[in-house]
């Protein structure tokens, strides 16, 4: 492992989880360039089928393949690999039973759709082993060929119960391969070179069920790892002026002799119909803001850092997550 | 900003009008639809219809701004509605639906059998399908009740809004298909060279099934899939029942997005897939757009006017305002071009745009409002 000054060091598995909305796809993202920066190897995965990465990269949909996708600043690459459920299946067959042919037959047949589908916690076991051995996989010269993965999870509602697989599995199998299996697995997810992170907005649901997701897993023996605070707007006004327009004492008139200085002015000579819009725009921005500093106040008791990741006023494109990425690695996330 | 305007999505017409008792609203996760459907129920309830909403998974302050306090599967009053209608509201439990079917359909062994096999219990717990299925399901029983005269549908957080649609033809498709048939038929395979290529198919699978997940899991199975099979063979036909209600005049699709791209992509989506499945669409409404009092002001004049104030070093308080416009106004072009992108592709499909508020709903003054700028 190369020295690098990150809240993360020695972490190699990065689990992305945070509610429908929040960015989770474009965090996990940045987050896999910003590990890659300076000439490293980071395999970024997505489970839920909805090529996703490949939207944010601006890639045709990615196949159940690693390949590589992108630079990182310094040199560095990374790879991606969406898993498919049913192909990883088949691999799980062919790896441990030898059960190439068959398994095919078997998919047509839809037992593996079934068996993927409503046997309890056999996806998740799928999906999750598939990382874990890239997590662990070594190169013929015994090193690892990957020197982090950052996986794309489910939605933070679901991220305990996706995660605490062998609990999942409990009433499908209590011995046997499967339960082996899901054993490792387990051992992968909690190990301290995994961390969850979730993803929200300074918003009271997302902020919510950011802390029920950490104490589900913190409940589940499993490590949550730092919160990412995504589409952070700048408060943009000292809170002086945002206290006054939040009191009904802001300087309407000042704002109006600053607007016809600027040349800006409605009609003849006077701009106070301009000034009163914009101080009803300060006013609302600044009761937005108090409602996003509680919301902080919220998450800092959840005793995990933190890390504010910008608004991108241009949209999620590829620029936007370099420019996430870099903001990750400043603020020692990677 | 294109100079195509979509048609006004006139909600207090669709609201008021006898002949609409079923309102689904769909769309990605986090668009606020359940805000959407709260609103519009209150909004029908106060002008004088009789109404139910379903809710599935309500943030907690909106489920109480509802007066809603358990999962109780079970339409309650909403207290403080003004006017002659009634509103209720009930949230899904998904498990307790399914258990009820299982229940009703079988004998008092049977659905024992059923419901502690780890086979139901993941189905009817887990499996990704099942929520979507047993709001279908719900919305079903609640339009043959015949107590309500507006049904509006919340529709669960799918990973795409297209689940909602799939799902319950998926899980029929399980309960009624080959495979369950292979499973269940063992005992039957005799002599007849179908039965014994069903026998082969069945052999292969319990052999691999066997080797993989152990015999228990296979045995498990087994009862599972006979007992259920015996119960209601016709599934498929159910799901295929709450389809063809969603197709019926009197229903109407309302797809909720956000102005941003994934949001407006699924809303895409979704509305070709209405199309093609001949179900009517009422609208699009887009949530939390940003726009600014000041609209008049763009970004450009704005953030030039803050640059020559600065330059100058005068009006710092008006530099600070015009800079902080000007970021807001290109958050709105922004929002903007997305929407245009759904409109060019869709222009016939009216539209209803909700203003991000600055806080969020806590009681049935704020339903209110969303309700009023909603039909604006």
């Amino acid at each position: 492992m190369s020295a690098r000054d990150s809240d993360w060091d020695g972490v190699r598995l990065h689990i992305v989880t945070g509610k429908g909305g929040t960015g989770k796809t474009t965090v996990a993202a940045s987050l896999a360039l910003a590990l890659a920066a300076g000439g490293r190897k980071v395999l970024l995965v997505e489970v839920e089928g909805r090529q996703g990465i490949a939207q944010v990269f601006a890639l045709p949909p990615l196949p159940y393949e690693e390949r590589r996708i992108a630079v990182a600043p310094g040199g560095g690459d990374v790879y991606a690999l969406a898993i498919d459920p049913e192909e990883a299946m088949l691999e799980y067959l062919e790896m441990f039973y030898g059960l190439r042919r068959a398994g095919r037959a078997l998919t047509r047949m839809g037992v593996i759709d079934f068996a993927t589908t409503i046997a309890p916690g056999l996806r998740d076991v799928l999906v999750t082993g598939k990382t874990s051995e890239a997590v662990r996989r070594r190169a013929k010269n015994g090193r690892r060929v990957y020197d982090a993965v950052v996986l794309d999870a489910p939605p933070t509602g679901r991220i305990a119960r996706f995660l605490n697989v062998t609990h999942e599995v409990a009433g499908l199998a209590r011995v046997g391969p499967i339960k082996h299996h899901a054993d490792l697995v387990r051992g992968v997810m909690a190990s301290p070179e995994t961390a969850v992170h979730f993803v929200t907005l300074l918003e009271e649901m997302p902020v919510q069920e950011t802390i029920d997701g950490v104490a589900e897993l913190r409940a589940a023996g499993l490590p949550p790892g730092g919160v990412f605070i995504n589409m952070v707007r700048p408060a943009g006004l000292p809170d002086s002026y945002l206290d006054a327009a939040l009191e009904g004492r802001f300087d309407v008139a000042e704002l109006a002799l600053g607007l016809k200085a600027a040349g800006l002015a409605d009609g003849p000579g006077d701009a106070s119909a301009t000034a009163e819009a914009l101080a009803a725009e300060v006013a609302e921005h600044a009761r937005r803001m108090r409602l996003e500093g509680a919301e902080r106040r919220t998450l800092a008791e959840v005793g995990l850092p933190r890390y504010e990741l910008p608004l991108l006023a241009d949209g999620v494109d590829l620029t936007g997550l370099y420019e996430l990425s870099e903001s990750m690695t400043t603020q020692g996330a990677a | 900003m294109s100079a195509r305007k979509p048609p006004a999505l006139r909600i207090d017409a669709i609201l008021d009008d006898p002949a609409t008792r079923i309102i689904v609203c769909c769309g990605s996760g986090g668009v606020g639809k359940t805000t959407t459907a709260a609103a519009l129920g209150l909004r029908a309830a106060e002008q004088g219809r009789t109404v139910v909403v379903l809710t599935v998974d309500p943030a907690r302050r909106l489920a109480q701004s509802l007066g809603l306090t358990e999962l109780d599967n079970t339409p309650r009053p909403v207290e403080g509605i003004t006017g002659e209608g009634t509103l209720h509201a009930m949230m899904l439990d998904m498990k307790r639906t399914f258990d009820e079917i299982i229940e009703a359909h079988a004998d008092p062994e049977r659905a024992r059998m059923i419901l502690t096999n780890p086979f139901y219990q993941s189905l009817s717990s887990s499996f990704s399908g099942t929520q979507e299925y047993m709001a279908m399901e719900k919305l079903g029983q609640l339009r043959r009740s015949g107590e309500w005269d507006l049904i509006i549908v919340d529709t669960p957080p799918s990973r795409s809004a297209l689940d909602f649609l799939d799902a319950p033809e998926r899980l029929g498709r399980f309960l009624d298909g080959k495979l369950i048939r292979v499973l269940s038929a063992p005992a039957k395979a005799g002599g007849r060279s179908a039965f014994k290529l069903l026998n082969a198919g069945f052999g292969l699978v319990a052999g691999m099934l066997t080797k993989v997940l152990g015999a228990q899991v296979l045995k498990d199975l087994q009862t599972f899939v006979s007992a259920l099979d015996a119960v209601f063979g016709g599934f498929r036909q159910r799901a295929e029942q709450t389809y063809r209600l969603l197709q019926a005049p009197g229903t109407a699709f309302l797809v909720v997005a956000a102005p941003e791209r994934d949001a407006m992509r699924e809303a895409s989506y979704f509305v070709e897939r209405l199309a093609e499945e001949r179900m009517p669409l009422a609208g699009l409404v887009v949530n939390r757009a940003h726009v600014s009092p000041a609209g008049a002001l763009s970004a450009t004049r704005s953030a030039a006017a803050a640059e020559d104030l600065e330059a100058r070093g005068e009006h710092e308080l008006t530099a600070a305002v015009l800079r902080l416009h000007a970021g807001r106004m290109q958050l709105g072009a922004r929002e903007h071009r997305e929407r245009d992108h759904f409109v060019s592709a869709h222009p016939t499909v009216p539209l209803a745009q909700v203003p991000a508020l600055p806080v969020d709903v806590h009681d049935l003054t704020g339903l209110r409002e969303i309700g009023a700028l909603l039909a604006t």
